[in-house]
């Protein structure tokens, strides 16, 4: 196969139908059976950030932008649980399902195809993020965090940022030898866009190359931007710019991974 | 079942030179076969002979590298949707879901062919009681046995009544009471008329199961008829076995010049297609010892023309 056959079988287009629901409910279906544990680390994770963070460090911090310190890393939070939810489902999660539990080849004997397959497990993936985002979003409510209406939008703007962040964990998917791999795009992408992203202070305070970095690479910046302006109310045109990275790169590794995944399952 | 009416045979599966590569490796290597509707047809070969693959290939898994595939007058590369929906499958892994119990390992599947919640409650209750498994409904897959997971993927792959069964390696790992609780509900579901192809590399099975089976080695179809023929062919009626030993195989050689014989490590087998009878008389002149005369069966068939050497 030429070098341009091979990039652009990576970008064919999936045929998908309404049969990736199908395995969107599975995984529904298996996440319900254990909710409880399901629901607590995302339910207790913010509290103890907001505790520690908001109001342990957040007393020596001057106010930023206007708000207090912890209504500053509030959103920052609620963006973060969008991008473990989905992450870490598309990753383990599918790794384990495809690996260890041999799902993907027993639902691939079925009139569900392996594109379907790999779009409902991602579309689950942004569901685990809409989910997370959603009780964190309850929890930063209820310590009186929240100052727009147009907070309304979180749970469908976390949707697509799961989406996104699906399709990336899962093009690591495709191509993990094993399941310590995933260690790489744990330490390597996903630790630095929690600590780097204008997460716990803003992006302006780094060096210049750092900030360029961390705005063309860095999906979780685009994320915190957008969801500060819906938690805070402070909409910019900036937020726009943000909001086009999101749904340019989101299709992208949406098909990149779908394709990735299927020339790992079919041989 | 209506024995000797089959005048014209409806072919379910039709494959002309199909050839499967992964990579370099040539799995599949230009096989035609047919099976015809309501027979219980056989794979049978060593490991890596490439009955894995072909089967994978009838249930639209893996894409045809060459060659034609038509199941149910339908191309495979054309319609995978459709013959999926008419196929049940039960792989040699245990790839059940583990997150579920028994019974939702059956509605859960039910959920991929689209069948609606209450047909699919029925049927799974129906299937349960087929495969025994009733008592199990509410059990988590890692607490079933071995022969119960076995059964349980049986139970699945009829979830959607097919037409075509796939059974790959449908026993191996089974202690003898689960496979021959396989092997009836395996004949039984024959005879309500389900085309059945199997792999397995267990020649007993094969006999037991198979109206017709093919034997394949490195990707290639090296024989095929039905198990009794195959014997009949290839071996004859009886074989002898003796202890080894030097004399023995000079005599066996002057007295059965047209046979063959097979020495494994400290056995010898003797082959022959004279008449019923030859054994015993040669005995009475030439007491062997550790000797015992058995019918021949399709493992002679199998190792006659595959050879002993070990595969892995």
């Amino acid at each position: 196969m030429k070098m341009s056959d091979s990039v652009a079988s990576v970008f064919k287009l999936p045929r998908l139908t309404r049969r990736l629901w199908q395995v969107w409910r599975r995984n529904f279906d298996a996440f319900m059976k254990t909710y409880k544990v399901n629901f607590f680390p995302p339910l207790f994770e913010p509290v103890f950030y907001l505790l520690a963070l908001g109001f342990g460090l957040g007393s020596l911090v001057m106010p930023i932008q206007g708000v207090s310190y912890i209504q500053f890393i509030a959103p920052a939070l609620i963006s973060v649980s969008m991008m473990y939810g989905s992450f870490f489902e598309c990753t383990y999660g599918s790794f384990v399902r495809m690996y260890y539990q041999k799902t993907f080849d027993a639902i691939i004997a079925t009139p569900v195809s392996v594109e379907e397959v790999i779009a409902g497990e991602l579309a689950w993936g942004a569901t685990r993020s809409v989910i997370n985002s959603t009780i964190v979003l309850a929890i930063v409510t209820i310590f009186g965090l929240v100052s727009s209406s147009l907070f309304i939008l979180v749970p469908l703007f976390a949707f697509l940022v799961g989406l996104m962040f699906s399709a990336l964990a899962m093009c690591f998917t495709a191509i993990a030898p094993n399941i310590d791999f995933f260690n790489y795009p744990g330490f390597l992408f996903i630790t630095p866009m929690f600590l780097l992203s204008g997460t716990f202070f803003p992006l302006t305070i780094l060096p210049q190359s750092v900030q360029t970095v961390a705005l063309v690479f860095l999906p979780l910046t685009h994320v915190v931007n957008l969801t500060r302006g819906l938690i805070l109310g402070n909409i910019e045109a900036s937020l726009l710019l943000s909001f086009l990275w999101i749904i340019v790169v989101t299709p992208i590794f949406f098909v990149l991974s779908i394709n990735l995944m299927k020339n790992r399952l079919i041989k | 079942m209506t024995e000797g009416k089959k005048v014209n045979p409806e072919v379910l599966i039709r494959a002309r030179n199909l050839a499967k590569k992964y990579g370099d490796f040539l799995a599949v290597d230009s096989i035609d076969f047919d099976v015809f509707k309501g027979e219980c047809f056989g794979f049978l070969g060593p490991n890596g002979a490439g009955k894995t693959t072909t089967v994978k290939m009838i249930y639209c898994f893996f894409p045809l590298t060459s060659g034609e595939l038509i199941v149910a007058g339908m191309d495979v590369s054309e319609k995978p949707r459709e013959i999926k929906s008419m196929i049940g499958v039960a792989p040699q892994e245990d790839n059940l879901d583990p997150d579920f119990t028994v019974e939702q390992n059956l509605l859960v599947y039910a959920r991929y062919f689209d069948i609606p919640k209450a047909e699919a409650a029925k049927r799974a209750d129906e299937l349960l009681k087929f495969f025994r498994l009733e008592k199990n409904r509410k059990v988590i897959i890692d607490q079933l046995s071995t022969g119960m997971k076995r059964r349980l993927i049986l139970a699945r792959a009829l979830i959607n009544r097919p037409q075509i069964l796939l059974l790959d390696e449908p026993t191996t790992g089974l202690d003898p009471q689960a496979r021959h609780l396989v092997w009836d509900e395996i004949l039984s579901l024959r005879k309500q008329g389900v085309t059945i192809i199997l792999t397995t590399h267990y020649m007993e099975e094969a006999a037991a199961l198979c109206d017709r089976l093919l034997i394949m080695d490195n990707g290639k179809i090296i024989e095929e008829g039905s198990p009794a023929d195959l014997i009949e062919k290839h071996i004859g009626e009886e074989v002898l076995e003796v202890d080894y030993d030097v004399n023995i195989i000079k005599i066996l050689q002057e007295k059965f010049p047209d046979t063959r014989i097979e020495m494994s490590s400290d056995k010898i087998h003797v082959f022959t297609k004279q008449p019923h009878g030859v054994f015993e008389s040669f005995l009475k002149d030439f007491p062997a010892k550790g000797a015992t005369i058995r019918r021949a069966n399709l493992e002679d068939v199998f190792l006659k023309l595959t050879g002993r050497r070990l595969r892995e």
